[in-house]
């Protein structure tokens, strides 16, 4: 009797979740919770297991790129195909009406008559939180300029899951431009709810900022910081790569100084942890020298793949599917 | 209120319902009056401004005849006049006294500091979290989520 009601109030909270989640935008990563990031995990698991399924038959998925994107774009317009649905859309603002000075409001508006769902990603920061106040159907933000890119933070938090086994208790280490990457902000952020011990590689210029390190110091969460790669490797169990740009630094001199500091090679990982794996949201430049690619270690590929099976859970998760 | 504070109210003439907004700064009475929309309405409006102050130097003061203000609606005014008091009147008689509070969300008040924020670029009301009071005030976007401080605030 007892398992009985166990069973159905398990059951109520399952389906009130999807019916939470089932319409619902996601702009930021703080508009989901802890158990509604798993439950997307979860999902992207099962889909991982069983990509071809004809889910988003007769499904309308507008992708609207206002702003040029290789993974991000193609994983979602993947994604969608892989399940059946149907994209329309455009892939920069120079074939869309934005050219002859519409304005997003007017965009969103006529876009959302044609289709069930909108992937957007836009150069203006706050912009996708915006279209998602207009629209009718719910917005997914596929980046809004610094600001947000919540699905590249579901897919690393997957691809941490998947190779670790687990998402708690992990030592991580953010490696590069942790003052301007947006990625990093998200994750780190996102991993403030398991109890993470980070190490935090950069040069002193671009370090994390407080607004990001107060989620990491309110839950009372270890971190060190580090102006020497070498140094943190042998604690960590990921590697979280990002690309330090010459522009971000007003002392040139400065920049050539420090580039090498942040490239991860090959005779780095000599002396690592069995478990670690090295990820970066990708493009790289050069901070991962290509004789990393074939080490046991390198799984940033990978990762971009898992951003198909996050991005269908995502999908398929909002449109009130699975 | 002491006697020479009261003799400078007096040049501003009393009113017999209504609500008295007193300690403005001086240099806010304007931005006051555009803010509660004063400038567009058909009650009777008396200020003055560089009014000598014992507590701040000197102040504006408005007057608005037959018009009581909800909370709500006066604590928008907290951002750039947080000093502000406020004295409700019923047949010349005080009858409440209130202060202004900084409100949880500010709309339509502030310009967002990050320029590339959508809302300096396209026609959009301005809305803002309050995250911090003290020791500097300082809001949030609600929409590029990045935070303006009171240094960098511009008002619209």
């Amino acid at each position: 009797m007892l398992v009985g009601v166990v069973f159905f109030v398990f059951l109520i909270n399952f389906i009130n979740a999807i019916d939470r989640m089932k319409n619902r935008s996601l702009i930021s990563i703080n508009d989901y919770t802890t158990e509604e990031y798993l439950r997307i995990l979860d999902t992207a698991e099962d889909f991982e297991a069983n990509p071809r399924q004809s889910l988003l038959n007769g499904y309308v998925i507008a992708s609207l790129f206002f702003e040029p994107s290789t993974r991000t774009r193609l994983s979602f317009e993947s994604a969608i195909s892989q399940l059946g649905g149907k994209i329309v859309g455009f892939s920069s603002s120079a074939s869309s009406s934005v050219q002859k000075g519409e304005s997003l409001k007017d965009t969103i508006l006529t876009v959302n008559n044609y289709c069930d769902l909108i992937v957007m990603r836009h150069p203006l920061e706050g912009s996708a939180r915006y279209a998602s106040e207009v629209a009718d159907v719910p917005i997914i933000n596929a980046g809004d300029g610094s600001n947000q890119h919540p699905t590249q933070c579901l897919l690393d938090l997957y691809s941490i899951r998947k190779t670790q086994g687990k998402l708690d208790n992990l030592n991580v280490a953010f490696v590069g431009d942790l003052k301007y990457g947006r990625t990093v902000h998200s994750l780190a952020i996102a991993l403030s709810g398991f109890n993470t011990t980070y190490h935090l590689v950069s040069p002193v210029e671009l370090k994390l900022p407080s607004a990001v390190k107060h989620y990491i110091k309110e839950k009372d969460l270890t971190y060190h910081q580090y102006t020497d790669l070498e140094e943190a490797l042998p604690h960590v169990d990921i590697v979280y790569m990002t690309r330090i740009q010459r522009e971000r630094f007003s002392d040139p001199m400065e920049y050539e100084r420090v580039k090498n500091s942040y490239v991860l090679t090959r005779n780095l990982l000599k002396d690592v942890k069995q478990n670690l794996k090295v990820l970066h949201p990708l493009p790289r430049v050069n901070e991962i020298s290509e004789d990393v690619d074939d080490t046991p270690q390198a799984y940033y590929f990978t990762q971009a793949l898992n951003g198909v099976y996050v991005r269908m859970a995502l999908l398929t998760t909002i449109l009130g599917i699975k | 209120m002491d006697k020479k504070e009261k003799r400078t109210e007096l040049k501003v003439s009393a009113i017999e319902n209504g609500t008295v907004i007193d300690h403005i700064p001086s240099h806010m009475l304007f931005r006051v009056i555009k803010i509660l929309g004063l400038d567009n309405t058909d009650n009777m409006i008396l200020f003055g401004t560089n009014l000598e102050s014992k507590k701040y130097g000197n102040k504006g003061i408005i007057k608005v005849s037959n018009k009581y203000f909800e909370s709500e609606e006066i604590n928008k005014i907290a951002l750039v006049a947080p000093t502000a008091s406020l004295i409700e009147i019923k047949d010349f008689k005080v009858t409440n006294k209130k202060n202004v509070k900084i409100p949880g969300d500010i709309i339509k008040i502030v310009k967002c500091f990050n320029p590339n924020c959508i809302t300096n670029h396209q026609n959009i009301t301005t809305k803002f979290k309050v995250i911090q009071q003290k020791p500097e005030l300082k809001l949030r976007c609600y929409y590029c989520e990045k935070t303006t401080a009171k240094d960098n605030m511009v008002f619209l």
